[in-house]
């Protein structure tokens, strides 16, 4: 246990044209809303912080800017410094209908211009996710060739990060937004290879198809293992298309229950169906497990058994977090005075 | 594959239960279909051997008829039936739980009320008219229309049962929609009166496609129609007390309308837990339900949940179990 990384606090900066959506899909993933409920959030004033615990132990310092201009301004001169230091992540987010994108003007390319420069500048080893988001604006046969032109454009405006930017398309109607998501949390989760390789083990104890496991409170895809049989799942899309699925039903549960949706809302879903098995638990306080089984009431029972046996050592690292989350929380204090001060 | 059989089926998930027995609560849902058609039909069924019973959606244009429509049989998202083109032949949909039902949409711009008009092939054999009134529309036209029909198909069709669904209620503050409501219905009432057709067999249901509404209130309207309806909840009663369930339903899979309940007073937060689990039974099944290559089993991702005995169980919701039981499915 001692290669065990202490998780360190991220910050997380949130950007883009204001009504972009920036604000919106932060409520979705972390705050749970539903998709139809953001139309009650009003426009971002200045910088809004949140802390959002993502495993338990992974705090992420979500600083969601407004993006009206005046407040872009502020944050490429007099906060320079303050904005764009030790960013672990900076998610951009265009909107994909938005008029100024390209063009003899591109306004919103060169606002990201600026911005990525500024961070390549205190931060060069963030990481950096463009979404270009309100897909669902598009009809469905150009998304895919609106993506490609949008990588191009957006590519060639992110000096540094052009070789490792990501983009996405997103729409907070459908599972999309998970896939983003997904992928930007797991590029902050620490110690992600040793929970992958207690994955393996577990897959192979159980003979499972798939294993995913996912964070209990977005139920965002942390990792998942997939066998050789598991790969030919036609749908490549299934990760996310199951946090839609798995938070809705939350949803749900939580309006039956009357309490607040980031408890557990269950300790198990077992689905017995004529070609699969499939249990969705609680493995630790902050994490699912989804495992796909082979057909057979016995396969089920065992992996149960399995399942209960490596809680433990996913515990175990749960609670390493847990120890690190108290130092975090005196720091997070300190710096709170910091930003009181400004 | 008869209807006794699935009749019979009902009962076993009793045994497989045992360890629900304690529980203090387990809301139980039965997954049914069956092809009535051929020749299927249990004795008990002799109501509609010759003809399908329909179930029409009538109304004015615009009324959200064919949103309803979509939304319930064809699981169309509620945001979506916003592109709906304006309908313009009937849309006819089906329903093969127990029996088989046609739900026609009609389009709101005709008059069917026309002599020239061959009522027979629309209204014959109809078993139950659902006319949708927008809420947040002037009802008044929509309700003298109403009552001109129900008094037309009145003579001809007298065993037609109608129900009225106020749509689109979401808009509506609370207070305001049970104005509507009441409103509505007595002006249909005082209408009919006055024609001289008194207690008119009309109820009448608030609904919206963005909430479980429009789903209870067709299970409530599909139940009206269904012949075996004491059979099911007699059934259900016997399961519920057996096996210390707080509520048992008997669902149809496709369309989450429940086709009976145990007599219990109906929750209608259970219900909606129900359908939702139902919802994401059939979306993993269609994730996870591919074919592996092991056997000969059709692909059709709509087909995947009731290709066997499906069953689920859902523990510890604040104390409360969920457990589902596919009971048949149909062979079609």
């Amino acid at each position: 246990m001692n290669n065990l990384k202490k998780p360190q606090k991220k910050k997380v900066l949130l950007m883009g044209k204001s009504g972009s959506g920036k604000s919106s899909m932060r409520s979705i993933i972390f705050s749970n809303y539903v998709a139809k409920d953001v139309r009650r959030l009003g426009a971002t004033i200045d910088v809004e912080h949140s802390t959002v615990k993502f495993l338990g132990s992974l705090i992420l310092n979500l600083w969601d800017c407004g993006g009206q201009d005046a407040f872009t301004e502020t944050y490429l001169t007099s906060q320079k410094s303050q904005t764009f230091s030790d960013v672990g992540v900076l998610i951009y987010v265009f909107d994909v209908e938005s008029r100024s994108f390209e063009g003899s003007n591109p306004r919103d390319l060169l606002t990201y211009t600026a911005v990525v420069s500024a961070l390549a500048e205190y931060s060069p080893s963030a990481h950096v996710f463009a979404l270009v988001h309100k897909m669902d604006l598009v009809q469905n046969v150009f998304r895919d060739q609106v993506i490609q032109d949008r990588t191009l454009a957006i590519q060639e405006y992110s000096g540094v990060f052009g070789k490792r930017l990501k983009v996405y398309g997103t729409t907070i109607w459908d599972q999309s937004l998970y896939k983003a998501w997904g992928d930007i949390v797991k590029s902050l989760v620490p110690n992600l290879h040793i929970i992958d390789g207690y994955l393996h083990d577990l897959a192979k104890e159980t003979s499972a198809e798939e294993i995913i496991l996912f964070e209990r409170a977005t139920f965002l895809t942390v990792t998942n293992v997939t066998s050789e049989l598991g790969e030919c799942n036609p749908y490549s899309d299934r990760q996310e298309r199951l946090s839609n699925v798995i938070k809705t039903f939350k949803h749900s549960l939580s309006k039956y229950t009357h309490s607040s949706t980031a408890s557990h809302p269950f300790t198990e879903i077992a689905i017995k169906a004529p070609r699969f098995n499939l249990i969705l638990a609680r493995l630790t306080n902050n994490t699912y497990v989804l495992v796909i089984l082979p057909p057979g009431d016995l396969e089920i029972e065992l992996s149960r058994f399995n399942i209960m046996a490596a809680k433990d050592r996913f515990v175990e690292l749960d609670i390493m977090g847990w120890a690190a989350r108290d130092t975090e929380k005196l720091e997070g204090k300190s710096n709170g005075r910091i930003k009181d001060g400004r | 594959m008869s209807r006794n059989d699935g009749d019979g089926e009902e009962d076993s998930p009793k045994p497989d239960d045992k360890s629900t027995a304690s529980i203090s609560s387990a809301a139980h849902e039965e997954t049914t279909q069956v092809n009535a058609l051929n020749g299927g039909l249990e004795p008990g069924n002799f109501l509609h051997i010759d003809h399908k019973p329909r179930l029409l959606l009538m109304g004015l244009k615009r009324s959200g008829k064919s949103s309803i429509s979509n939304v319930v049989f064809r699981k169309m998202a509620p945001h979506e039936t916003l592109f709906l083109e304006t309908t313009t032949t009937i849309r006819k949909e089906a329903m093969h739980s127990f029996m088989d039902f046609q739900v026609w949409d009609l389009p709101g711009q005709i008059d069917y009320l026309d002599p020239e008009f061959d009522a027979e092939s629309i209204f014959g054999g109809v078993g139950a008219m659902i006319w949708v009134l927008d809420a947040i529309d002037n009802y008044m036209e929509p309700v003298s229309r109403l009552t001109e029909t129900i008094l037309h198909l009145q003579h001809s069709y007298p065993d037609i049962k109608y129900s009225v669904f106020i749509h689109k209620v979401d808009s509506l503050t609370e207070d305001f929609r049970d104005d509507t409501m009441r409103d509505v219905r007595q002006r249909i009432t005082d209408d009919l009166y006055d024609a001289g057709l008194e207690n008119p067999p009309i109820t009448y249901y608030g609904t919206s496609i963005y909430d479980h509404s429009i789903f209870e209130a067709f299970s409530k309207v599909m139940q009206g129609l269904v012949p075996q309806l004491p059979t099911f909840e007699a059934l259900l009663n016997t399961v519920s007390a057996s096996c210390k369930f707080e509520k048992a339903y008997l669902f149809d899979v496709y369309s989450k309308v429940y086709i009976a309940s145990d007599t219990t007073p109906i929750d209608m937060k259970a219900y909606e837990l129900c359908a939702d689990l139902i919802d994401i039974i059939v979306d993993m099944s269609e994730v996870y339900g591919w074919d592996r290559g092991k056997d000969q089993q059709e692909t059709d991702p709509s087909k995947a949940v009731a290709s066997q005995s499906a069953e689920s169980f859902v523990s510890n919701i604040k104390g409360y179990h969920l457990y589902l039981k596919e009971i048949n499915r149909s062979a079609l």
